[in-house]
């Protein structure tokens, strides 16, 4: 009897454990999949006059020069705009800020931040950098746009790097005499810069990928040649993916599956450069 | 020889205090200046929502509130142009209710998995997996529901046309995932061991330890998890853009062709006369998209606040 009762325990554990594999398998394989099929049918696509001639026939045929070097300048501009505020920012909350009411309301800020849809992004930047301030639908207003999405990325990174670095190097740096930015300028600022580092990369995968805000502020599908300037138009390689997937008919798959490949191989090896810092931050500091 | 040692040292203390009034004024400086940068962030997100008001509001003189949100009729070009959004509204419901519904009971399952039964081995290799999910592009997404998952939906369920509501929804639920793992899991985690120690010690199994002691105690974060997957699937532009038909009537199933409110503004913004009534119209929608995802995330930062000092003492 008791043997028996155990045993439908047993089964009910059992089944349990097995649906919640079944979850994990949910996640996982459509993941593996799809990036399986991009490589698969993309790499086809993939050559020499792919990666460095300008596009013909509305995207059917050439390459995606101008759209990969428009995604780099794009993922610099919103580096640039983002890093050193969002660095100042993490300064300023893990240094400066006590625990009150305003330090409170800034971290909800940054929290909110990250949760606004990246249209509205596009709305915002539209508004601002392409309306209000006449930058035009250009580069730098996607850039800027880029770096106010980021924002909350590269504030919390930083934030997060400096916060490691230990008390007792401040405490040491400040016993010399050193002044409160000195010691957080030549000692917090360094131990905390793989961190940091690690963040950028981060904001640039991420603005690498972004679609919605750009197709709102310049992005353009066919240009012939480089934005010469930062108030130029620009292409770039996810506005590109959207316009020929979605808009051009007739557009051969391999092409769409290439460009989709170039993208992930952008974005993701970016991402995985990120997680390779960290590791190895994390092995140096709590490794000997 | 003396003297002028004498005046080199009044010289050296000048020096000194000078650099010193220097510094400090330089350290004045410098702190109002990571003051400022500390405030942007408010400043920011209070920018985009006086921006979308100063471009979105005038629009209400021009059609009532009442009309622009339940009015079901959007015919921005015509003569008079008539603005209703509630088609908008209502597939984005739609959308993020399914996606919901699909990515809840999986992505809670996998954190229990990964929290509390997964091996190491296990946990170290479906992590990275997932974190590489949450690193691929919304576009990227749109472009796998475009051409793999539509025809697969379509046959399926017998449908006229691929693109529908509930094909977004599942690419959507995807999307969802990750953030929905990582938070449950965290809140998985901050559970104490005591509690489970404690169960096990009543005879409860493994299992039985989960479902009455683990998920109950970590209910809120959960719960916040879920709030942050809802956050996200209302605001994803690029893959609904893509996937979910663009249909302008009100959608009375998942199942039917849709154009969500972020959809609505990816779409209509190009063609919109800047400053005109349509592209008023839009950045209306954009500012009922922002107080709906403000409100979800406040919520769910609230939530997860007292889900963590629920087990500090």
């Amino acid at each position: 009897m008791a043997v028996q009762a155990i045993g439908k325990r047993e089964l009910t554990q059992r089944t349990a454990f097995s649906l919640l594999v079944l979850a994990v398998a949910i996640v996982v394989i459509p993941v593996v999949f799809i990036i399986a099929y991009i490589i698969a049918n993309g790499a086809g696509a993939i050559s020499w006059d792919f990666l460095t001639q300008p596009p013909s026939q509305a995207g059917k045929a050439g390459g995606i020069f101008p759209a990969i070097v428009g995604t780099l300048y794009l993922m610099l501009g919103a580096l640039i705009f983002s890093l050193p505020v969002g660095v100042l920012a993490g300064i300023y909350l893990t240094e400066y800020a006590r625990d009150n009411w305003l330090t409170r309301l800034i971290n909800m800020a940054i929290l909110n931040l990250a949760g606004v849809p990246s249209i509205v992004y596009g709305l915002f930047g539209l508004g601002l950098f392409v309306m209000t301030m006449k930058f035009g639908m250009s580069l730098l207003s996607a850039s800027l746009t880029l770096a106010c999405q980021a924002l909350a990325m590269t504030i919390t990174t930083s934030r997060e790097a400096i916060i490691t670095v230990p008390r007792e190097y401040r405490e040491g740096s400040l016993a010399t005499g050193a002044t409160k930015w000195q010691t957080i300028r030549h000692v917090v600022l360094p131990q905390a810069l793989p961190g940091i580092i690690t963040g950028a990369i981060l904001a640039m995968s991420r603005a690498a990928g972004e679609t919605a805000p750009i197709l709102v502020v310049g992005a353009a599908f066919i240009l012939p040649g480089l934005p010469g300037s930062p108030f130029d138009q620009f292409m770039a390689l996810p506005y590109h993916l959207y316009t020929t997937a979605a808009h051009v008919p007739g557009m051969p798959k391999t092409t769409i599956w290439g460009i989709a490949l170039v993208l992930l191989v952008v974005v993701l090896s970016f991402n995985s450069l990120a997680v390779f810092i960290r590791i190895r931050v994390r092995q140096r500091r709590f490794g000997s | 020889m003396l003297q002028r040692g004498a005046s080199s040292a009044t010289a050296d203390a000048g020096l000194a205090l000078s650099l010193r009034r220097r510094w400090r004024f330089g350290e004045k400086t410098i702190e109002s200046f990571i003051l400022l940068n500390g405030l942007l962030a408010i400043i920011v997100l209070l920018g985009v929502l006086f921006l979308l008001m100063r471009e979105g509001l005038p629009v209400f003189t021009y059609t009532s509130p009442l009309k622009f949100f339940f009015g079901t009729k959007w015919y921005p070009v015509s003569e008079p142009p008539t603005f209703g959004m509630l088609s908008f509204f209502v597939a984005t419901l739609w959308v993020t209710l399914v996606a919901t519904a699909i990515a809840v009971p999986i992505g809670v399952g996998c954190a229990a998995y990964l929290a509390e039964v997964a091996p190491a081995s296990v946990r170290e290799t479906v992590k990275p997996i997932v974190e590489l999910l949450a690193g691929i592009p919304s576009v990227v997404m749109g472009l796998i529901g475009l051409m793999l998952l539509s025809p697969l939906v379509q046959s399926t369920f017998n449908l006229n046309t691929g693109l529908s509501g509930l094909t977004a929804a599942i690419m959507l639920s995807m999307m969802s995932l990750p953030i929905i793992v990582s938070v449950s899991e965290d809140a998985l985690r901050a559970v104490p061991k005591e509690f489970r120690e404690a169960s096990y010690a009543l005879g409860a199994t493994r299992w039985e330890t989960i479902r009455h002691v683990c998920i109950p105690g970590a209910l809120s974060g959960i719960a916040a998890a879920v709030m942050l997957g809802v956050g996200r699937a209302i605001g994803e532009t690029m893959t609904v853009l893509m996937v979910a038909g663009g249909a302008l009537a009100v959608p009375y199933s998942p199942t039917e062709p849709m154009m969500p409110m972020t959809a609505a503004i990816a779409s209509g913004i190009g063609n919109a006369v800047r400053g005109g009534l349509q592209y008023q119209a839009l950045f209306a929608i954009g500012l009922i998209l922002f107080l709906m995802t403000l409100s979800v995330n406040l919520i769910a930062d609230r939530v997860l606040e007292r889900q963590k000092r629920k087990f500090t003492r």
